[in-house]
């Protein structure tokens, strides 16, 4: 697979006056050309922040992208001017974001909102773009388009802003599409039809797409990898097979067995993951899971482990792979279904 | 929308009815009558005078006739100045006030939006501290100060412009100036703040993430709604605007309505205050409705709510 973005050692930093937060601490990853990855994790773990660094959405000041390439088609967006990364935001690599409600504007039609970029990027006269909205608006589903672009966000229900969200998105056909948890803020039928939608475009489009989402069942449904993050980093990246059945990471076994299941007893308590991410102020030295670790070991805390690789996809940030480590059997066994 | 507008429409005609009806009575109470040295005056002579002019009715008759007068658009005769009717009066006022009044605004607003704009795009910048300065030294110098320091500086130390007066155009700047800088203030503070809220949205990040250049963003996605909670605010600085021109045409001796206003009152002239309370009512009443309009315009959501769908 040919690759489209590749990201090595980047690193995001959030100064203020009084503290740094040190948000991503080295993160590399590559997205193949068509590919679906999901990006998982709990908040705060840096997930959506690699994303809107890369598309340099991040005011700066405070955000700072210290160190790090971020190759594009080969051309490393870090190092472009505002105006060129213009040319890239909306064309080439597009952004639904997580809640619909505020995304759009209010008081701009939501034709008009679609038509902004198709004017911009394809050089459209306003009745070709308009043409082109409701084409786009009856793509994802979205019935009687022609009235609905001269309507405003308000009178969208939930579902259809997120689908109106995606024809903005979809509107110039880019290359990559990175949605930032696109159905947390939905109820579940709506979460449902909108990963269905996703799926069906990907399958048409052939673009690749980047899920940025807690919610392991959605990973399930359309990933074909898995990058698994924590604290700034991440920490284990597979295949979805070996993510969900052959998971190395004891924070990976936590997210697995976090998932309620439904033949799961009311009686038994709701597994989740003791304690918290550690600040990122001043991030641990060691393994920033350590803290919550069940086999954490002292080398944990001292030294960041090394990345390991068990297979051309599978790869780990874990002492326990360590040949010198001892023998530890994923609790979560069954985890996979 | 029809509905709220002309619900507004007729709880402004009920407050124009209530402000005359009251200031009617209201300046009866006055001390004195609207006869200059009147203990010198014949008393025959003085019965004729406030027979002529109705003063001698009982007053609830001089009311209705008044009012009756007042819906044929007729303010009466002056009592100051014989042979003239109030309608006259105002029209010959209207234009020095109206010229300083409008440049006032429009001179606020425009500075306004601009300084506010640029605060909030350098933000913790000069330009911000520089903005808020201003807003600062605007809201609280009274501008009858800052008229006399305008006329004193700039028109007699400097002699740049005519320091008091009315002749050309030369004439208007420095009163227009006075009114202007308390809706620069004004209005930058509320620009500066709303824009800086605006621009945290998270519209303001999709807009971005769809390539668009930060230019179109501020013009087309923010300001936009920056603007719907000042417009708000026009109202009342247009009030200011009005009530500080009384006090300003009477520092430059501007030919004005609020100059006309004040000698009416020093002279007991009932019907010319009458006809000034009212000329200012409605100016004021008509641009609070105005406002109200506007804000149902530019935010969809209230021009939607009004309406039975």
């Amino acid at each position: 697979m040919k690759p489209l973005l590749e990201v090595s050692d980047l690193h995001v930093t959030f100064r203020s006056q009084h503290q740094e937060v040190k948000a991503i601490r080295g993160v590399d990853f590559t997205i193949g050309e068509g590919e679906v990855v999901a990006f998982v994790g709990e908040s705060g773990s840096g997930k959506s922040v690699t994303f809107q660094s890369i598309m340099r959405l991040l005011p700066q000041p405070p955000a700072n992208i210290d160190r790090g390439q971020v190759l594009y088609s080969g051309r490393d967006l870090t190092k472009l001017s505002e105006v060129d990364m213009q040319k890239i935001r909306g064309k080439e690599i597009a952004m639904i974001f997580q809640d619909p409600m505020t995304s759009l504007n209010p008081t701009i039609r939501v034709g008009k909102q679609i038509t902004e970029s198709l004017m911009r990027h394809q050089k459209l006269t306003s009745q070709e773009a308009k043409n082109r909205s409701i084409e786009l608006l009856k793509m994802v589903g979205i019935p009687s388009p022609s009235e609905r672009i001269n309507q405003f966000p308000h009178q969208f229900s939930g579902g259809m802003r997120q689908r109106a969200m995606i024809a903005m998105a979809l509107a110039c056909s880019p290359k990559l599409l990175i949605a930032d948890e696109p159905t947390t803020a939905l109820d579940v039928t709506i979460q449902a039809q909108i990963i269905d939608l996703l799926k069906d475009l990907q399958n048409n489009t052939g673009s690749s797409i980047v899920f940025i989402t807690h919610d392991l069942g959605v990973v399930a449904e359309i990933a074909d990898r898995v990058a698994v993050m924590y604290a700034g980093k991440i920490v284990e990246t597979g295949t979805l097979d070996e993510i969900f059945y052959d998971p190395k990471h004891p924070y990976t076994w936590g997210l697995l067995a976090s998932m309620p299941k439904l033949d799961q007893s009311r009686d038994q308590d709701l597994a989740s993951i003791p304690g918290s991410p550690p600040s990122l102020v001043n991030p641990p030295v060691g393994c920033p899971f350590t803290s919550r670790c069940p086999y954490a070991m002292k080398v944990c805390q001292e030294q960041m482990p090394e990345v390991t690789t068990s297979s051309d996809s599978h790869q780990v940030a874990c002492w326990l792979q360590h040949p010198d480590a001892p023998e530890v059997k994923n609790p979560v066994a069954s985890a996979g279904r | 929308m029809a509905k709220y507008t002309l619900k507004r429409f007729g709880l402004m005609l009920l407050t124009l009815f209530i402000i005359t009806t009251v200031t009617f009575f209201l300046v009866r109470m006055l001390p004195g009558t609207p006869l200059a040295n009147e203990e010198k005056l014949p008393a025959e002579i003085r019965d004729q005078i406030l027979t002529q002019y109705g003063l001698k009715d009982p007053l609830y008759i001089q009311y209705f006739k008044f009012m009756g007068n007042l819906v044929q658009g007729d303010l009466g005769m002056s009592l100051s100045q014989s042979g003239r009717s109030v309608n006259e009066l105002l029209s010959d006022r209207i234009g020095p006030s109206a010229i300083i009044g409008f440049q006032g605004i429009l001179i606020g607003i425009v500075v306004g939006l601009l300084l506010g704009i640029a605060a909030a795009l350098k933000r913790g910048t000069w330009v911000d501290s520089l903005a808020s300065a201003t807003a600062v030294f605007g809201v609280s110098i009274p501008n009858f100060v800052l008229a006399g320091l305008l006329s004193y500086w700039i028109g007699v130390k400097f002699a740049l412009l005519p320091p008091a007066l009315w002749g050309g155009y030369e004439f208007t700047i420095l009163p227009s100036l006075a009114l202007s800088v308390y809706v620069i203030a004004q209005v930058s503070r509320y620009i500066r703040t709303e824009m800086v809220e605006v621009l945290d949205q998270d519209y303001i990040r999709t807009a971005k993430a769809k390539g668009l250049a930060w230019r179109k963003i501020v013009t087309n996605h923010a300001l936009r709604n920056a603007m719907i909670p000042a417009v708000t605010v026009l109202g009342p600085l247009t009030v200011n605007i009005l009530t500080g021109s009384l006090v300003v045409e009477n520092i430059f001796g501007i030919p004005g309505v609020g100059n006309l206003f004040v000698e009416s009152i020093m002279v007991n002239d009932y019907t010319t205050v009458l006809g000034t309370t009212i000329f200012y009512s409605v100016l004021f009443l008509g641009v609070t409705f105005i406002v109200d309009v506007l804000y149902g315009i530019i935010d969809p959501r209230i021009r939607i709510s009004g309406v039975k769908e």
